[in-house]
């Protein structure tokens, strides 16, 4: 499993990797886009709208299911990886570089895992 | 096989729409094209081939086991045809006056009444197009009472993580915020996190019961009192009607708004067969928001009300898609009262015994008798050899049956989900569970063979990922 060690984790399979000054990008974890498969297409939220945590701020659609995708932290989006709109393989191909927003102003966390104890929760969920 | 544009030759045609009997005016100049349409041109023969090529290519329910769940592919009665096709019903004009339409009136107004009274509805509507759109209709029924009351701030619904796909893609629609709910171990709505979920900006709940796993939601009269003490409304969702239907009346679950399907319980076409139709009933104190116009009767004549002063509007033009709720009204009549609980008791009795003889091989995700469908999980099949839930479910277009829903709901994983109905013989039951058992089998001992599948039908595996990233819509012609 790849966890890179510098991000946190939440358990709706969302990694967070915070900035220097304080804003943090989002994306989804390495077992979220095997889960989901392959994904071909990705709604994103636009630069300046408002994200709540515990909320869904976007969505992505595999060949199975759309699937909401939930946002650790209460914040503005201050930047959109626009990018993955033409090219949502890209969730699949390089999961923790596909950032999908960065998220400033942030004035609530959501409780984040460490790589390892992201590691311990998915283990607990293999046999579900 | 060519495709339609490729058949085509320069100068051919049929000639398969009548003469002009009318007389013939010109569009003004603004409007008309340039250029005449590139249609494909072809002789009637060769058109009348093309199609019945593609109709062979095609699986229906009238080619086989079609057990696609949530969906009730049940048989579509011939006889419901032949009423559509009866010519009072085909040669009028949605603008001729309603004393020389009296029958097609009396249609609308009798299948109004037999399904307000199996759904405990107090009035009903058939305007809308489908059954997205009659959810559509029903949250703005939802949307119109909050409103008419002062209450603006009424903007989320609440949606169960075991309801339809469409349920939230509606609630969206319409404007409202989506919360999602979990489902507690046993497949219900979890009472505790509805209790949290709800509150003064609560607009209503949507829910299917039976839910998608195919199981009755016990708590349904707390559930529907839970978001009534906190000022929001009860959307039934119709899909699951046919486990119920005659039984039991979503209007005394506490439900006050419904849609129904009527291409699912009521036996009218799905998709290709022909347009379809969406009842959207409710309690009375919402039915001064239905759309207009609605059928209404005096001194035993029936006329169009279009007086409803605080309608919505029309969602559709005319009165939706009549020749449906013919064959729906066909249906009831030709069942009769005590044929509409017959149609659910068997659709249940069916479902129930398939799922007891898949459960000497499959695990069902949750192992309790199950209302008019079942899921399977294929996880385990999956672990311990590779074959997954769409490997099993291509497999089985090999042997002459149309495949379960797949990957559905999502809180199951590898999920295969079975609905029967009630058309089904025992010996057609007997044959698709020895076929599926036999599967299991085979995914056990030749996983690679069942990864190929299906190896006897003109397309194999398409390209699902291509297909969406790259969809290609439309002919490209070379010049």
């Amino acid at each position: 499993m790849n966890l890179p060690e510098e991000l946190k984790y939440t358990k709706s399979h969302e990694w967070v990797s915070y900035l220097p000054d304080g804003s943090a990008k989002i994306g989804l974890t390495d077992f979220a886009q095997k889960e989901l498969g392959d994904i071909v297409f990705v709604n994103l939220p636009q630069e300046g709208d408002s994200v709540e945590a515990g909320a869904a701020f976007a969505d992505v659609e595999s060949v199975k299911a759309v699937s909401d995708v939930y946002c650790p932290v209460t914040g503005t989006v201050q930047a959109v990886n626009e990018e993955l709109l033409d090219a949502p393989e890209q969730l699949n191909k390089a999961p923790y570089e596909s950032w999908m927003v960065r998220v400033g102003d942030i004035s609530k966390t959501e409780e984040l895992l460490s790589a390892g104890e992201y590691l311990t929760f998915l283990s607990g969920k293999e046999g579900d | 096989m060519n495709l339609i544009f490729e058949e085509s030759r320069a100068g051919r045609g049929c000639t398969i729409l009548p003469a002009c009997d009318v007389p013939e005016t010109a569009l003004p100049q603004q409007f008309a094209r340039k250029a005449p349409l590139r249609l494909p041109q072809l002789s009637e023969n060769d058109l009348s081939r093309h199609y019945s090529a593609l109709a062979k290519r095609s699986f229906g329910v009238n080619d086989g086991f079609y057990p696609l769940g949530s969906c009730t592919m049940k048989y579509n009665p011939k006889i419901n045809e032949e009423m559509a096709a009866l010519p009072g019903f085909t040669e009028i004009h949605p603008l001729q006056p309603a004393h020389t339409a009296q029958g097609c009136l009396k249609v609308l107004h009798l299948a109004e009444k037999f399904l307000c009274e199996i759904t405990g509805m107090d009035e009903m509507v058939f305007q809308p197009a489908a059954g997205a759109h009659g959810e559509y209709t029903g949250l703005l029924l939802i949307k119109a009472w909050h409103h008419s009351r002062g209450d603006q701030k009424r903007t989320k619904i609440i949606v169960p993580d075991s309801a339809h796909g469409t349920n939230p893609a509606s609630a969206a629609m319409a404007g409202y915020t989506i919360v999602n709910i979990p489902s507690g171990p046993d497949g219900c709505v979890d009472l505790e996190a509805l209790k949290k979920a709800v509150g003064d900006d609560t607009a209503g709940l949507m829910l299917t019961n039976p839910n998608t796993l195919g199981l009755f939601d016990k708590n349904i009269l707390q559930i529907t009192q839970i978001v009534h003490e906190a000022g929001g409304l009860c959307f039934y969702d119709g899909a699951n009607l046919n486990a119920v239907v005659g039984v039991a009346r979503p209007g005394d679950m506490g439900f006050d708004v419904i849609h129904l399907n009527l291409h699912k319980t009521f036996s009218t076409p799905h998709g290709g067969g022909g347009p379809g139709g969406a009842a959207v009933g409710c309690k009375s104190s919402l039915a001064p928001f239905l759309p207009v116009p609605r059928v209404a009767e005096h001194d035993g004549k029936f006329y169009l009300d279009d007086n409803r002063p605080q309608s919505i509007g029309s969602v559709k033009s005319f009165y939706g898609n009549f020749l449906v709720i013919v064959r729906a009204l066909t249906y009831l009549l030709t069942l009769g009262k005590e044929g509409v609980p017959q149609v659910a008791e068997n659709a249940v009795l069916n479902a129930n015994y398939l799922m007891a003889l898949l459960k000497k091989r499959y695990q069902v995700a949750y192992d309790v008798p199950c209302m008019h469908e079942f899921v399977l999980s294929l996880q385990d099949l999956k672990d311990s050899c590779g074959v997954t839930a769409m490997d099993v479910a291509k497999s089985m277009q090999d042997l002459e049956m149309h495949p379960p829903t797949m990957y559905f709901p999502l809180i199951v994983h590898e999920a295969l989900m079975i609905e029967p109905t009630e058309t089904e013989s025992k010996e057609t039951l007997d044959r698709a569970a020895e076929a599926l058992l036999e599967l299991y089998e085979k995914a056990l001992a030749n996983p690679e063979a069942m990864h190929r599948a299906p190896e006897r039908r003109v397309i194999g595996r398409p390209d699902e990922v291509e297909a969406a990233r790259h969809p290609v819509v439309k002919y490209e012609y070379d010049s």
